[in-house]
């Protein structure tokens, strides 16, 4: 008996949960996107999400020497979230060179999962809009097609609710809400994005702060400032949460574990970052959309944040100045 | 203003409780063997000197080892018979400890000093803790912190509530759950003992809800004790720890750093209830305690009351002995319990359990790094943020880890039980204790 007995500091039970049993929780979150991109933008959208997932697996196993494709599952997350924040249309190679940078220069060169500052989806994203800019702006982007498959959907485009004037487009918040736009594969449908949301929250692996602080500071700043979309602050206010990344944004990419604060006050302050720079790039940037440069941004103050927001101990004696 | 539902605290787990393996067994009395082993030091605090020497005959329940240390227990022969050897020897912290070993005469004679020592209201609080402190009682959830010294606060501290704590929070353990079904009486005439050494008002009896049948009894059994009470404590781990303990039963927190009596509380494990009792009623030292022998890899799980100093060995035998798949032998639970590389050693006063756990529940997969998903500070229950200590620890940037408060750890493992990355947090954050309490220790 001697031989085999294991030494080890307690405790000696640990929850069945692993990196890799989260990773295939988020996957399955994402499912109900994926789902709702393929009923709407058809064959393409699934081809591109495979393409993005393929490639984000292969690069990583490839850069670790390692034959275990799926590994911890984080790379098919960041290669399926890549492909979700770019339109049906593009081509093949464009997911492939995102997937592949958001794996090496987003994560890898960080020293791998866990390691990495900034979203390495995002990253992607941030590389391709830099390079191949005006695929990615304008009015490029197909118009859904619900239920129809096998036709070539970059036909008719359009630009997004979010570049283009709403109300001229003639898009209402309801369609909108199910995400029959035109916009990149898995932002348009808020409610698919609040199902794989919500799932997430029940699960434990997302924390109500950060989708909460980023969706409210956009809907605030939305109301206040947001001119024209709407006429009422309130309506104005819903375009700006319901147009562009912001669910997609709120709920699986400021949500990443590794990029955003660990602190609870740290990720309210997080998410309320995020909204707040997603929203002054929308109101006054260069580009019509803020989220992927207001979640990186935030990214890189996540360290601070974490340390600025150390949570009282237990039982922590107030000190008297 | 609070509801019953409020009987919760902040953070914590909800691991398998694996309870059904023994939760159902009644206490037996495993026969005393023909030798034990009693470590001088089975509490916190000063280590016993010996009393006895090689080849004295001595008489069950005679003290055999004392120290002049206020914090400090007296250690008792388990059995009457011969002074066999004196010297180090295994014992579950994982080091050898000058221990007696008595071989036994199998005639189980008291010794003389063993009698009663009359009715509760006939002694002063004086006299109780004397015997408190006489009859050797250490807490014995497994903290083994003297008893004596508990019942006696200094007269800044003065305590209003008592509380007995029957969470037993920790899996797979019953013994406490069997004594609460089996001895409620002498749990609440303990309760008394104490309540009247500490002069406190209030007794209260924390169970968690897991325990319905313990609840049941013990709340019949306290009907008409009108100061004391039983509450019913959410299933959560550590319920137990005495921090959370009291927190959720007068809703006071304990301050860093602090003790409970700072806040006017005393708590004590429902096995050191018992052991007062049995002081005082009959004049018995701790010389015994019910322990609960159980996980997958236990051929005959059961709840015994063992003799203090009995070789586990020796218990596993009684057990049947342990399944082949076996990988993981601890002193006390899965979540706190100590990892043994030998069964070649005693049950102590604050063995709670003897566990054996089986490669099917023991996982051994190396830990990859921290993919920061903060499940660690959500389960905390002393609100740290463990994976920046385990950091700092592993760096050794103790001023850091000091700031983060690693000396407030309480090291009830919960952030490990829920890393997904499988890193011993707990293990990293013991270490940065360790050092910054030496620090402080030479400032």
């Amino acid at each position: 008996m001697n031989g085999k007995l294991v030494l080890s500091s307690s405790p000696h039970i640990r929850t069945i949960e692993s990196v890799r049993s989260v990773m295939v929780d988020v996957l399955v979150a994402l499912f109900p996107v994926a789902l709702v991109a393929v009923l709407l933008f058809g064959h393409q959208a699934l081809v591109n999400m495979a393409i993005g997932v393929v490639t984000a697996m292969a690069v990583e196993a490839i850069w670790l020497r390692k034959l275990d494709l799926f590994g911890d599952g984080s790379a098919a997350v960041t290669g399926l979230l890549l492909a979700m924040t770019l339109p049906a249309s593009a081509p093949w190679w464009l997911v492939v060179v995102g997937a592949a940078a958001a794996i090496i220069i987003g994560k890898q060169v960080f020293g791998g999962t866990g390691n990495n500052i900034f979203n390495p989806a995002l990253v992607g994203r941030a590389i391709l809009l830099a390079s191949w800019g005006a695929r990615l702006a304008g009015p490029v982007w197909p118009v859904p097609k619900p239920f129809n498959f096998g036709v070539d959907i970059s036909a008719v485009t359009t630009a997004t609710p979010l570049a283009g004037q709403a109300e001229a487009l003639k898009v209402t918040l309801g369609q909108m809400f199910v995400g029959n736009v035109a916009g990149a594969l898995g932002e348009t449908s808020a409610l698919a994005l609040l199902i794989g949301g919500f799932w997430l929250l029940y699960k434990g692996h997302i924390d109500w702060r950060i989708p909460g602080g980023y969706i409210a500071t956009v809907f605030i700043m939305g109301a206040v400032f947001g001119g024209g979309a709407y006429l009422n602050p309130l309506t104005t206010g819903l375009f700006h949460v319901l147009a562009g990344g912001v669910m997609l944004g709120a709920f699986f990419m400021a949500t990443d574990m590794v990029t955003s604060p660990v602190t609870p006050a740290g990720k309210l302050v997080f998410g309320v970052g995020c909204g707040l720079f997603t929203m002054l790039v929308r109101l006054f940037g260069a580009y019509p959309e803020g989220v992927t440069f207001g979640i990186l941004i935030m990214n890189a103050l996540t360290p601070i944040i974490d340390n600025l927001t150390i949570p009282r101990k237990f039982g922590e004696v107030k000190k008297s100045a | 203003m609070k509801s019953m539902a409020s009987l919760v605290f902040r953070g914590g787990v909800h691991p398998e409780y694996r309870k059904e393996l023994t939760a159902s067994l009644a206490v037996v009395s495993m026969p005393a063997p023909a030798q034990v082993v009693i470590p001088l030091q089975q509490h916190i605090g000063a280590p016993c000197e010996p009393l006895v020497q090689v080849g004295d005959q001595v008489k069950l329940g005679q003290k055999i080892g004392d120290s002049k240390g206020f914090v400090s227990a007296p250690v008792h022969a388990s059995v009457s018979g011969k002074v066999a050897a004196i010297g180090p020897y295994n014992h579950p912290l994982g080091r050898p400890v000058q221990s007696i070993t008595i071989e036994s005469d199998g005639l189980d004679t008291w010794d003389q000093s063993i009698k009663p020592a009359g009715e509760l209201h006939e002694l002063s609080r004086d006299e109780i803790r004397k015997l408190v402190r006489e009859a050797g009682i250490v807490g014995m959830g497994g903290a083994t912190f003297p008893a004596h010294v508990k019942l006696a606060p200094p007269p800044e501290k003065p305590i209003d509530t008592v509380i007995i704590n029957g969470a037993e929070c920790e899996p797979y353990l019953t013994a406490d759950h069997r004594l609460m079904l089996e001895k409620p009486g002498e749990i609440i005439y303990g309760l008394k003992i104490m309540m009247k050494a500490l002069g406190a008002s209030r007794g209260i009896i924390g169970i968690e809800n897991n325990k319905p049948d313990a609840l049941r009894v013990m709340r019949q059994a306290v009907e008409s004790e009108p100061e004391i009470s039983v509450a019913a404590l959410h299933t959560k781990y550590p319920q137990g720890a005495e921090k959370m303990l009291i927190q959720v039963t007068t809703r006071r927190k304990v301050p860093s750093g602090g003790l409970p009596m700072d806040v006017g509380v005393v708590n004590h494990n429902v096995g050191s209830a018992v052991a007062m009792t049995r002081a005082l009623r009959e004049g018995k030292p701790l010389i015994e305690r019910v322990v609960s022998v159980t996980g997958e890899g236990v051929v005959r799980p059961a709840n015994l009351a063992i003799r203090v100093g009995t070789l586990v060995s020796g218990v596993l035998e009684f057990c049947g002995g342990l399944r082949g798949n076996t990988r993981k032998l601890i002193i006390g639970g899965p979540m706190m319990g100590l990892a043994q590389t030998t069964a070649d050693l005693p049950v102590i006063k604050g063995t709670s359990g003897i566990l054996a756990l089986t490669d099917e529940d023991v996982d051994l997969a190396e830990s990859s790094d921290c993919i920061k998903c903060a499940k660690c500070v959500g389960s905390c229950p002393v609100y740290l943020v463990p994976t920046f200590i385990a950091q700092a620890a592993e760096h050794k940037l103790f001023e850091r880890a000091e700031k983060l408060h690693a000396a407030d750890c309480i090291e009830c493992g919960c952030c490990t039980y829920v890393c997904p990355a499988r890193i011993p947090l707990t293990q990293w954050i013991r270490i940065a204790k360790f050092e910054v309490l030496e620090r402080r220790k030479q400032k």
